[in-house]
């Protein structure tokens, strides 16, 4: 059978043979992860299971990111069930306050996560670490205490839609713009249940970093898994990073059934922005005119790396933020943190007058560090803008590229880099 | 299994953001979650529910972030069963583990209102909206949805499994 990159993933894990689209697997995991949110009810289900032990203590990752530092008294509590927990199974992937990032920045960062691995998380950005050609998805916190017990998990193979890209994409459009393209045409549950496969010369000439924000928000889109080939580039990250599988291939067979094919041409567009209160509520920047900001975040686990920061100062260097905006910028891993440092971005950062904070989720899931009191307006680099998600149920979150971000918090409204 | 309740109902795409705001994670005991169930929808929400209310929405419900406290605040709240268009997928697993039955029924979802009083007969397979005067067919659950819920969730099914490994 001509197979497409989900059936060739699973099929890599599975000892049952997929012969169709709708099959049930049952699946060997590589890698299972939880958060400070989604681990305490992960363990507390692990445990009332009957599990004693986890099947490998080398293959499960807590990452302590959501409310990092510690917001108060609770989320300081729900740390101390997962630091237990840590210890008592002697896992080797515990991270917390210093050690920790955002988890879909840290792990592929780390090369805990790489090529042909399949991961489940008890997030639903999980599925990022398709931008490295992994299945990697997001499941409650009770399915991942089941994949941690038995180091498996049940899986509906699911059918694929080919996203093409193609044409000249201009200087200023970013990987975000292309998954908010996508999510503007297909709306947010146009994936549901199904994986989204990338594909074209836009799609091979974009770096390993701007295929993790596409990956990121294929769940916008309602999808499973948002998957890409593993190539030349692929294969140079996962040697920098110490990731295994550095020598991994994989394509889709040509000729395989796809679900639905659906083609974006680039050429000639400008960067996009996603409206309150979906991601799929997406229009051109310069549709958007007199609508004046008081927060800007840059960072989360869809735009916090380091190609992001360098995009943002680029932008930031030497301009000022405009009065009565908070632009505050969180790289998204301690080593993101560092190499923007070293690289002058933090300094560039400050004298715009941005607020540099800690790595953390914070302000994307309306936690702490950035929150929007009533009738405020954010650009943000983020991935949702539900009602609320930022804070109160009458704030506005706009979500964009860092170019956008940052060109947002120097004008004081929403505005693109040609506006400056 | 039949239930019998007071439809709430609620729009198209739910977000887990709606069902319970990402401030009320510091906890996952179903009556502390139950008791903020639709806080990011309307303030109060809630209090409108009786337990044993049926919660009817439209397309893609449970859309957004993977947090199981969704499914269980649902529960805490005290509301059995939801009835809907559709689902977003994690929250469809989730919901199954956590012991909370979903139904997804496409189109035929619009003939519910809100406040209608409706019986659901699981075993027929039978809505009856009695405000309505109508009868709904829907499919079985999935076997394999089946054998989860009847194990009353996924922690069952498991301890199931580990005690005939270790047996």
């Amino acid at each position: 059978m001509l197979q497409t990159l989900a059936q060739k993933l699973l099929q890599r894990h599975t000892s049952d043979e997929i012969t169709q689209d709708g099959q049930i697997v049952q699946c060997k995991v590589s890698m299972v992860l939880a958060n400070d949110i989604t681990g305490p009810l992960a363990i507390k289900s692990f445990y009332s299971m009957g599990a004693t032990k986890v099947f490998d203590r080398t293959k499960i990752a807590l990452v302590m990111d959501h409310f990092t530092p510690q917001k108060d008294i609770a989320s300081a509590n729900q740390v101390l069930i997962s630091r237990k927990f840590a210890a008592e199974q002697q896992l080797t992937h515990y991270y917390e306050g210093g050690d920790a990032g955002v988890e879909h920045t840290l792990l592929p960062e780390q090369g805990l996560v790489g090529p042909l691995d399949l991961v489940v998380g008890a997030d639903s950005h999980t599925c990022t670490y398709g931008g490295l050609g992994a299945f990697a998805t997001g499941m409650g916190s009770t399915d991942v205490a089941a994949a941690m017990a038995l180091g498996e998990t049940w899986l509906k193979v699911p059918s694929t839609i080919r996203v093409e890209y193609q044409g000249e994409a201009d200087r200023d459009l970013r990987a975000k713009d292309l998954i908010l393209l996508l999510i503007g045409r297909i709306g947010v549950d146009g994936a549901l249940y199904q994986a989204l496969e990338f594909a074209g010369p836009v799609i091979d000439a974009l770096e390993v970093e701007g295929r993790l924000t596409m990956a990121n928000m294929a769940i916008e889109a309602g999808a499973k898994a948002g998957l890409f080939p593993v190539d030349a580039k692929t294969r140079a990250y996962c040697a920098e990073h110490g990731n295994p599988n550095a020598q991994a291939d994989l394509r889709a067979d040509p000729g395989c059934h796809y679900a639905q094919t659906v083609k974006i041409d680039v050429s000639g567009l400008e960067p996009q922005v996603s409206c309150p209160h979906l991601p799929a509520n997406v229009r051109a920047v310069s549709e958007l005119k007199d609508l004046p900001i008081q927060q800007v975040v840059i960072g989360s686990c869809t735009n916090g790396r380091i190609s992001d920061l360098r995009d943002a100062a680029q932008i930031l260097r030497g301009r000022k933020v405009s009065r009565g905006v908070r632009c505050i910028i969180l790289p998204s891993t301690p080593t993101v943190w560092k190499q923007a440092l070293k690289e002058g971005l933090l300094e560039i950062f400050m004298d715009a007058g941005c607020i540099v904070g800690p790595c953390t989720c914070g302000p994307c899931l309306g936690g702490h560090m950035g929150i929007l009191g009533d009738g405020e307006r954010a650009v943000a680099t983020t991935n949702r803008n539900f009602k609320g998600r930022m804070g109160s149920l009458d704030s506005e979150v706009y979500l964009a590229s860092p170019l956008v971000a940052a060109a947002s918090a120097i004008c004081g409204h929403i505005a693109g880099p040609k506006s400056l | 299994m039949i239930y019998q309740g007071k439809v709430h109902r609620v729009g198209e795409h739910i977000d887990t953001d709606a069902i319970i705001p990402a401030r009320f994670l510091v906890t996952s005991d179903p009556q502390k979650l139950g008791e903020q169930c639709m806080a990011g929808l309307e303030p109060n929400w809630v209090k409108r529910v009786h337990p044993g209310d049926i919660l009817v929405s439209g397309r893609n419900f449970g859309c957004g972030s993977s947090r199981e406290h969704a499914p269980i605040a649902i529960l805490g709240a005290g509301i059995p069963l939801v009835i809907g268009h559709s689902f977003a997928r994690i929250f469809y697993r989730n919901a199954f583990n956590t012991g909370l039955p979903l139904l997804e029924i496409g189109d035929a979802v619009e003939q519910i209102k809100d406040g209608d009083s409706l019986k659901v007969d699981m075993a027929a397979g039978l809505i009856e909206d009695a405000t309505q005067g109508i009868k709904l067919h829907f499919p079985p659950i999935p076997a394999s949805m089946q054998a989860i819920l009847d194990q009353g969730g996924l922690v069952g099914y498991v301890k199931a499994r580990l005690s005939a490994q270790h047996g």
